[in-house]
C-alpha cells in the first residue's frame, strides 16, 4: 500500500480531471493557472487516490503472466481450488469512508512518498445478517523532503454477504 | 479568485447537478485515471455472475471526486482544507446525481478564516448516496 515515489504529472491530472467531469483550467491549462492565485496547475482534492498507479503490488491491476479475477473467457480468470472459495461468495471489500486534509495545494510537478500508519480493524454485526468487517488505514503523502501535503484517511468494509438491493 | 468571509454566511447553499445518467465509459474514464481496475466498476460479466450485483456500480471516489468540484467551484482554487465523506449508497449507471452544499460555520483559526460545509449528494430517487462535510480557507 506504501508507495515510495509519486510522481504528481500534469498529463494524469488532466486526465484525472477528465474522469471526474471537472472543467476547472486550473487542473488542465498551465498558461491560465500561471495567472491565478495558486500560480501553477494543482491537483483536484481527491487525486492522490490515484497514487495506485505507482503502487507496485497494487491488488486492483491486473498483472501480466498473474491470474486476474475479472472476466474473460469465463466470468473470472481465477481457476477454482478444491475447497477453496474460487474467487466468488462473499461481497468483497467496499469503500466505506474518505477522508482528506489538505495541509497546502499540491502542485503538477512534485514528488510525493507516502507514509501508511497502523491499521485499526474492528467488527460489526451487519443489519441485513453477516459480520462487517471495518479497517481503517490513515496515509501521509509527503514531499521526498518530508513536507505533509496530504493525509488521507480510508475505511474499508468487507461484507461476508452482496449488499442487497432495494 | 477566491471566497471572501463577506461573500457568505452561515446557511447559504448551493445545489449542483453534478452528473445526469452516469455512463459506464464514465466508470472506465475513472478507473483508467485513478488506477482502481476493480472488475466491479467494468466488468458486467463478473459483477453479475460473480459477485451477484444487478450491474457494475462507480467506484465511491468518482462520486467523491465529482461532489468535491462543488465546493472547489465555490471556494476556489487551493483553498480546500479538508474534505470527508461516508458513501451510503452504490453509485449506478443511468444515475443522476445532485450534490448540495450548506455552509455550516464561518470561524477564525490562527488569524485565518474558514467556512465549514455540510455537503450531501443524493440520486434521483433522493437517497443520499456521499454525505460529509468539507472546510476551506477564506480571505
Amino acid at each position: 500500500m506504501a508507495v515510495n515515489r509519486f510522481p504528481v504529472e500534469a498529463t494524469h491530472i488532466l486526465m484525472f480531471a477528465r474522469s471526474i467531469g471537472d472543467p476547472n483550467p486550473i487542473y488542465a491549462d498551465a498558461e491560465y493557472a500561471a495567472g491565478t492565485e495558486v500560480g501553477s496547475v494543482i491537483a483536484p482534492p481527491t487525486f492522490v487516490q490515484a497514487s495506485a498507479q505507482f503502487d507496485d503490488e497494487y491488488p486492483l491491476r491486473p498483472v501480466i503472466g498473474k491470474e486476474w479475477f475479472g472476466s474473460g473467457k469465463e466470468a473470472t480468470g481465477i481457476t477454482k481450488k478444491s475447497g477453496g472459495g474460487g474467487g466468488g461468495g462473499n461481497g468483497g471489500t467496499l469503500h466505506a469512508e474518505q477522508h482528506y486534509e489538505y495541509h497546502r495545494p499540491l502542485r503538477a510537478g512534485e514528488v510525493l512518498t507516502t507514509t501508511v500508519l497502523p491499521t485499526r480493524t474492528w467488527e460489526k454485526e451487519g443489519r441485513r445478517g453477516g459480520k462487517l468487517l471495518f479497517s481503517e488505514t490513515t496515509i501521509e503523502y509527503r514531499t521526498l523532503d518530508g513536507e505533509l501535503v496530504v493525509t488521507a484517511r480510508g475505511v474499508g468494509v468487507r461484507t461476508e454477504k452482496v449488499v442487497e438491493q432495494k | 479568485m477566491s471566497l471572501k468571509a463577506s461573500d457568505i454566511k452561515v446557511g447559504d447553499s448551493r445545489e449542483v447537478v453534478i452528473v445526469e445518467d452516469l455512463k459506464r465509459t464514465q466508470i472506465v474514464m475513472y478507473a483508467g485515471a485513478s488506477g482502481d481496475y476493480n472488475p466491479l466498476h467494468t466488468d458486467e460479466k463478473f459483477t453479475k455472475e460473480i459477485a451477484g450485483y444487478p450491474t457494475v456500480f462507480a467506484h465511491g471516489m468518482l462520486s467523491m471526486g465529482m461532489t468535491g468540484r462543488v465546493i472547489t467551484d465555490w471556494v476556489g482554487d487551493g483553498r480546500i482544507t479538508k474534505f470527508g465523506v461516508r458513501f451510503t449508497k452504490q453509485v449506478f449507471p443511468g444515475d443522476t446525481l445532485t450534490t448540495t452544499a450548506t455552509v455550516e460555520a464561518i470561524r477564525d483559526e490562527g488569524g485565518a478564516k474558514f467556512a465549514d460545509f455540510k455537503v450531501t449528494t443524493r440520486n434521483q430517487d433522493g437517497d443520499d448516496v456521499v454525505a460529509g462535510y468539507a472546510s476551506a480557507r477564506l480571505d
